[in-house]
């Protein structure tokens, strides 16, 4: 049995010299995330704008929803998708079980709720402030989504990095949907759970000296936003 | 036909009437000023008429054309000066060109033209008045609601504003000014309306309501007194 040192000094070899195993399953990992936080961004902007910027018939529970839903357990989302894309279920033909498509699925639905209901706080408190104006200037419905997710763009910027962080870190869902598959479905918190098992502490814990520093450029990333609206007089 | 035609006019909240029964004409290219103390009602007048809250009894029945409003606080986007104009030209339906030439003239209006990439909201407060100022001048407006324009800019920049004031309604715009500054209601108005409790204790001529009121409130305010009804008013701190 290794010391912890060794482990990690191996560990910090293996980054170093860009292990391909280590490369690959990085690379997976970043490819599912960022496309399921765009996908996420995709639906959660517009429809937490909606949420936030007009008075309508079931927009307080709609924002209630949005707010448990961006709780949900990633292993409930996991088995759901699961079901869904499983060969008896109603999408099994399209045979997705097993492929990053269904860890990208199964991270929207992590991530959606997420931008959706920041985006709604967001964009509400933005149009407490603007409400007379526009209604003034008798702006568009379009025009004031349109205005709202601008102005509201550095705060929007944060929101992103916030589901990016959720989504790159999360293990129970894509386990699940995606099965942990070497060369195919294998990214970094499932490989990490793995390789443990295994007793691979190297790559494991090369895997988890990535993702910390993910989560630290994630945060400085989210810091310099905020510098950078309070600058603008964003905020 | 006036711009705008107020009757019997009602909002009331909390069980409170704030605006009580107010019958108006706001005349066509003259400039109205609304006084009044502090509470008088002034500010939710104005909201009524550009038709941003609806009353609770009464009706405005308007002449048409585009109104626009500059706020007792500025609201400022979120975005450069140059984009605040840009945003209200767009939303008015300009584009190309024409908005390019506005905004250019916009940023003349309000002597802004310097700090034209500026986040709006870093701008002092005088300077944030005479942007809102521009930027509803800017799209043309047939009436345009002022709701104290000049209460935090130095003499120059009340010069300024009341330049632009006229410059509007040579042009034919209907303006609507709340003031407190008796200067200024006389060197604007042609019509002056005086306010009380939601009420409107006196309108008319503006020069005749400032150099002689008619009405106990407008005399009160003319003078500098705090206006209490009759049966309960105090003079030199001493109950009458
Ligand atoms: N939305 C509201 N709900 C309850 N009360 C209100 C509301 N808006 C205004 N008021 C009250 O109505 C009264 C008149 O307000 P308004 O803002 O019209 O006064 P004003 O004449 O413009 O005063 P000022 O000279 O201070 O601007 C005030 O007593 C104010 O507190
Ligand atoms: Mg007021």
């Amino acid at each position: 049995m290794q010391g912890f040192g060794g482990v990690l000094g191996e560990a910090v070899g293996l980054i170093a010299r860009w292990d391909p195993a280590l490369v690959e399953i990085v690379g997976l990992s970043l490819r599912v995330t960022l496309t399921s936080v765009a996908l996420a961004c995709l639906i959660g902007l517009p429809l937490g704008a909606v949420t936030g910027a007009f008075r309508f018939p079931g927009r307080l529970p709609l924002a209630v929803l949005l707010n448990a839903l961006m709780g949900l357990p990633p292993v409930v989302v996991g088995l759901t998708v699961y079901l869904l894309l499983s060969a008896s279920g109603p999408l099994g033909p399209l045979r997705l079980l097993y492929t990053p498509t269904a860890m990208i699925v199964a991270q929207t639905i992590l991530v959606t709720p997420i931008v959706a209901a920041l985006t709604r706080q967001v964009t509400e408190d933005l149009m407490g402030e603007y409400a007379e104006q526009f209604a003034s200037m008798q702006v568009g419905p379009l025009d004031r989504v349109g205005a709202l997710l601008w102005d509201a763009r550095f705060a929007l910027i944060t929101v992103a990095l916030a589901g990016f962080g959720r989504a790159v870190a999360e293990v129970g869902a894509v386990l699940i949907v995606g099965g942990n598959i070497n060369h195919v479905t294998r990214v970094m918190t499932t490989s990490i759970a793995l390789e443990t098992s295994k007793g691979n502490l190297q790559l494991a814990l090369a895997l988890g000296v990535v993702l910390l520093g993910l989560a630290l450029l994630v945060n400085a990333l989210a810091m310099t936003v905020r510098l950078s609206a309070a600058r603008a007089a964003n905020v | 036909m006036p711009a705008l035609r107020a009757r019997g006019l009602v909002y009331a909240t909390g069980g409170r009437r704030l605006v009580d029964g107010v019958d108006l004409d706001i005349a066509a290219g003259q400039c109205t000023v609304i006084l009044g103390p502090n509470g008088a009602g002034k500010s939710l007048l104005l909201r009524l008429l550009h038709g941003l809250i609806r009353p609770s009894a009464g009706r405005v029945t308007r002449a048409g054309g585009r109104e626009a409003m500059v706020f007792q606080r500025p609201v400022m986007l979120r975005r450069s000066v140059r984009s605040n104009l840009r945003f209200a030209l767009g939303v008015a339906g300009f584009t190309g060109a024409a908005r390019r030439a506005r905004i250019d003239e916009g940023l003349q209006l309000a002597g802004l033209a310097a700090l034209a990439r500026r986040p709006a909201r870093l701008l002092s407060g005088g300077e944030q008045q005479r942007l809102a100022m521009a930027r509803a001048l800017v799209t043309d407006p047939a009436v345009l609601f002022l709701d104290e324009p000049s209460a935090s800019l130095d003499p120059a920049a009340t010069l300024a504003v009341e330049s632009l004031v006229r410059a509007a309604r040579a042009r034919g715009v209907t303006v609507v000014l709340v003031t407190h500054d008796a200067g200024q209601a006389r060197r604007l108005g042609d019509r002056a309306v005086f306010l009380q409790a939601g009420r409107v204790a006196e309108a008319g001529p503006a020069a005749e309501l400032l150099n002689a009121p008619r009405s106990a409130p407008a005399q009160a305010w003319l003078d500098g007194r705090l206006y209490v009804p009759r049966d309960t008013e105090y003079r030199d701190g001493r109950k009458d």
